[in-house]
């Protein structure tokens, strides 16, 4: 009830059409109610008039492909509303965050975290005690001596890197693991930690193009 | 307007008080005014440490709610003309006293003299907090033991989120043959984790606990190489390049850093 009263959605008339402006917000299932709510009752008028163009904006929403769908069907059902596009300006949030890097610089101490939502490049080292959570992969330029725990929020394929691998513990997903008990530290290499099979393995980073096709950069012919 | 340096550890029984004591008389027999500030409430030992136990009259609780005057408090040294200790309470505990109040009688004692030395309580609490609040600088002191490496890595980053920039570390109690045998961690180990610049390296030596016990502090003795490491240290504080001690006990190598400075 309280849903319909408050305005989710928003229908603006334009030179050649009608705006749908959908709040960004709310429960998509409210918003959805009061679409209907509004086509069905308090604006008939302009659904029994000629064919209109109509442009719908999603504002900040990420909506699912099957979300969308669901809107279209609903104003379909009007035979006189013609969509002409639909909208949405989300911020960065999911696409950008999954390729992009940040790039930060420090030490990362005893007794401090560093989180970050995406992955993380990290230019220093991290030392006993210190923390490194990431939603993504963390790559360390720098000795990892401390806790580093990629794909915070479940994310199984994330890797953890570093120049200097000698954590205290780490982690990719739910899985936890500690040196030296479960693997051997070979000092040399620069090596990443990745999930197989729910199984934490160390390789060295010259073999992460198997594990990584999709990043892989061939070169030549 | 002198300046203020605290000397801090996290971890306890480390040597921040004997570094504390020694660097303050090291800076007095330098020919500098010194004050120490103990901000150990309710365990001071630095008073002990000095052999100024019997002479404590007011504290710095005293101070700080307004029993007595600064100069009051001060507790003049037996054998320095410039070199005084502003004792801690030891009835009391950290929370007597608040970081305001200890910053407004280390920015007093800045007026008078050109070194305040504050000695800091173990821990990351209220103690802490108190000690840092007036320092214009911070000397960490760590032995080769993984837990104090550990505990002055998190003083070192508390400390940078304080208004005290880049602390300078001090290894204490090194065994030269422990190091050389790979028993104890070395000091470019210790360097590497901390990554904060040195200030000076001080070998374990029986003469910093007789001295303590005795009320009389190491640093007066010149026998004793731990002596020397802190007088090292003190002209460093001064702005001196001294170079780092050698840790080989090679026969006749301690008379040659005798000889170099001047004491030989």
């Amino acid at each position: 009830m309280g849903t319909t009263k408050q305005h989710l959605v928003t229908i603006k008339g334009i030179k050649d059409g009608l705006v749908f402006l959908l709040d960004d917000q709310c429960e998509f299932t409210a918003l959805i109610q009061d679409l209907q709510y509004k086509l069905e009752h308090t604006h008939q008028n302009i659904l029994t008039g000629p064919i209109m163009h109509v442009d719908i904006k999603l504002g900040a929403r990420s909506a699912s492909d099957e979300q969308k769908e669901e809107i279209l069907q609903i104003l379909k059902q009007k035979g006189n509303l013609l969509i002409r596009s639909i909208e949405s300006d989300e911020p960065e949030a999911d696409t950008s965050n999954e390729n992009e890097m940040k790039i930060m610089t420090g030490v990362v101490r005893s007794g401090q975290v560093l989180h970050h939502v995406g992955n993380l490049l990290f230019l220093g080292d991290v030392n006993p005690g210190g923390i490194i959570h990431c939603t993504g992969d963390i790559y360390i330029m720098g000795s990892l001596r401390g806790m580093a725990h990629a794909g915070f929020e479940g994310n199984e394929n994330a890797i953890i890197s570093a120049s200097y691998f000698s954590p205290t513990q780490l982690r990719i997903a739910d899985v936890i693991s500690r040196p030296p008990d479960e693997w051997e530290i070979k000092e040399s290499n620069m090596e990443f930690a990745y999930l197989q099979e729910g199984q934490m393995q160390i390789d060295k980073i010259s073999n992460i193009s198997r594990f990584r096709k999709d990043t892989h950069i061939y070169k030549g012919v | 307007m002198g300046e203020a340096i605290v000397i801090t550890s996290g971890k306890g029984g480390v040597g921040k008080t004997t570094t504390s004591a020694n660097l303050g008389t090291a800076l007095a027999l330098l020919g500098r005014k010194v004050c120490m500030v103990d901000t150990d409430i309710g365990l001071r030992n630095l008073d002990v440490v000095m052999g100024l136990e019997n002479r404590i009259i007011y504290d710095l609780c005293d101070v700080a709610d307004g029993r007595c005057r600064l100069n009051q408090a001060l507790v003049k040294d037996k054998r320095f003309e410039e070199l005084y200790m502003l004792p801690a309470a030891q009835t009391k505990d950290k929370n007597a006293i608040s970081p305001e109040q200890v910053k407004d009688i280390i920015l007093e004692l800045k007026k008078e003299f050109e070194y305040v030395i504050i000695d800091c309580p173990a821990g990351i609490e209220q103690g802490f907090k108190n000690a840092i609040a007036g320092a214009d600088r911070a000397i960490v002191v760590t032995t080769p033991e993984n837990a104090a490496v550990r505990d002055a890595d998190r003083i070192i980053g508390l400390l940078g989120s304080s208004h005290i920039e880049s602390p300078r570390l001090v290894i204490n109690r090194i065994r030269p043959n422990m190091v050389k045998s790979g028993e104890m961690l070395d000091i470019d180990e210790i360097i590497q984790v901390l990554a904060i610049d040195l200030i000076g390296i001080v070998p374990d030596d029986e003469h910093v606990i007789k001295a303590a016990n005795s009320g009389e502090p190491t640093v007066m003795n010149p026998d004793s190489k731990a002596a020397i490491a802190y007088r090292n240290i003190a002209r460093r504080i001064l702005g001196d390049t001294v170079p780092l001690m050698l840790m080989d006990q090679k026969p006749g190598m301690f008379k040659r850093v005798k000889k170099f400075l001047g004491m030989g």
